[in-house]
């Protein structure tokens, strides 16, 4: 508390101003609502000795003090949600001081408030869908990698040398079978996938698709075939939920993991 | 059947279907991380961290929480020295390898198996004939 303070943006809030009751903020910082554009932004203030820019970079490198701000900055959006609608800001959004962050909103009221609109009265929702791993029902699957890339060249990308003994055909030949039941499976679970999302997004507001994280960044060994994100109504998580089940028990090649309710992340529609 | 040969998700409020929705208050400090890093509205902080150091951070995280408790006990900054993970990194080893420095013997061995691994792909294809494009 010695240094200068700056301000941490949480989240735009559809909220006349005056007192917000909320979970501490990050670094066991006071949440306050500032009057901004004619709405309210959820912030608090911050040393920069902790948040300025240098020290910034420096601490989201250290995972500790990453992941204790995450879930304080999360909290706070997470808490803020339940009262009125939200438009969270992105992790690390500071400011100098109030009447920076202020100034920085004034020209962007209408597009906030109707973001606002949007948003209110909805959650969003996570979806991921895994391939299935190819089971005891192919016997050409391989050992259980089905996460291996399938690589297929391009046809034409060279001059074919054409030396081939008796066991590199007959190699040649299970790997080719691998390789088709691979493909057709890998083209039935992508199906399975784009089928999943087209009945989710019908009963959502809004749907986002994000890409499928590569099997080494995700926590999962099984090749992502749909990284998504849903905005539904409150009133319909309940009947959301029960869609994910039953996409779950329709499709077989899939494994799907449901995350939320989240703050409306994905959908503050003012992205970049 | 899919008991066994599955990798499940790391334990956590990544909820593989069937086994309940998450708490509030439990999530996954991936889950967290990878929304209110990548996700969220941008507007212009007077104080920027710049945006690609923090996509290339969201891209260590992930990795990271494959095994967060492991990363925690080997001290965070283990990636610094990985090419994969950090451009630092990258560049360094890149100069060493023109100052002739770093051993050149990976690279030998890989591109031969690139070139051989070339050959059989095309030969695959070939195979294939009447396959579908690819």
């Amino acid at each position: 508390m010695t240094g200068h303070q700056g301000v941490w943006v949480y989240a735009i809030a559809d909220h006349a101003g005056g007192d917000v009751f909320l979970p501490a903020g990050v670094a066991r910082t006071q949440v306050r609502a500032i009057a901004a554009a004619g709405l309210a932004v959820l912030a608090s203030h911050v040393d920069l000795a902790e948040f300025g820019e240098e020290a910034l970079r420096r601490n989201l490198e250290n995972l500790t003090w990453l992941e204790e701000m995450a879930r304080a900055h999360h909290n706070v959006v997470d808490a803020a949600v339940r009262l009125f609608p939200v438009l969270p800001t992105r992790f690390s959004t500071v400011y100098r001081s109030e009447a920076a962050m202020v100034a920085a909103l004034a020209e962007r009221g209408d597009q906030l408030r109707s973001a606002l609109a949007r948003v209110g009265g909805r959650m969003e929702w996570g979806v991921k869908a895994y391939a299935v791993p190819a089971g005891e029902g192919d016997p050409t699957a391989g050992k259980g990698d089905a996460s291996e890339p399938i690589t297929a060249s391009v046809a034409g990308q060279g001059p074919g040398t054409g030396a081939e003994s008796g066991a590199g055909m007959a190699y040649l030949k299970r790997r080719r079978a691998q390789i088709s039941a691979r493909q057709e499976f890998s083209r039935t679970a992508a199906a399975s996938a784009r089928e999943v999302h087209i009945e989710l997004s019908g009963h959502a507001a809004q749907a986002r698709l994000y890409p499928p994280q590569a099997p080494a960044l995700s926590r999962t060994k099984a090749p992502m075939l749909l990284n998504a994100s849903y905005l539904i109504d409150t009133s319909g998580s309940a009947r959301f939920g029960s869609v994910v089940a039953v996409a779950t028990a329709a499709h077989p090649d899939l494994q799907l993991d449901l995350t939320g309710p989240w703050p409306p992340y994905s959908f503050t529609g003012l992205e970049g | 059947m899919i008991e066994g040969d599955i990798v499940q998700p790391g334990a956590g409020a990544a909820q593989t279907y069937g086994s309940g929705s998450s708490g509030r208050g439990a999530a996954n400090l991936g889950d967290i991380l990878e929304r209110i890093l990548d996700k969220g509205l941008v507007i212009a902080g007077d104080i920027k961290v710049n945006l690609l150091d923090i996509e290339l951070l969201t891209i260590k995280l992930r990795l990271v929480i494959a095994s967060l408790d492991t990363a925690r006990e080997v001290g965070i900054n283990w990636w610094e020295a990985d090419p994969w993970l950090s451009a630092d990194a990258a560049r360094r080893e890149d100069s060493a390898v023109s100052a002739g420095t770093a051993a050149p013997m990976p690279r030998a061995g890989e591109s031969e198996l690139r070139a051989e691994n070339r050959r059989l792909r095309r030969r695959v294809t070939e195979l294939e004939a009447g396959g579908e494009d690819y």
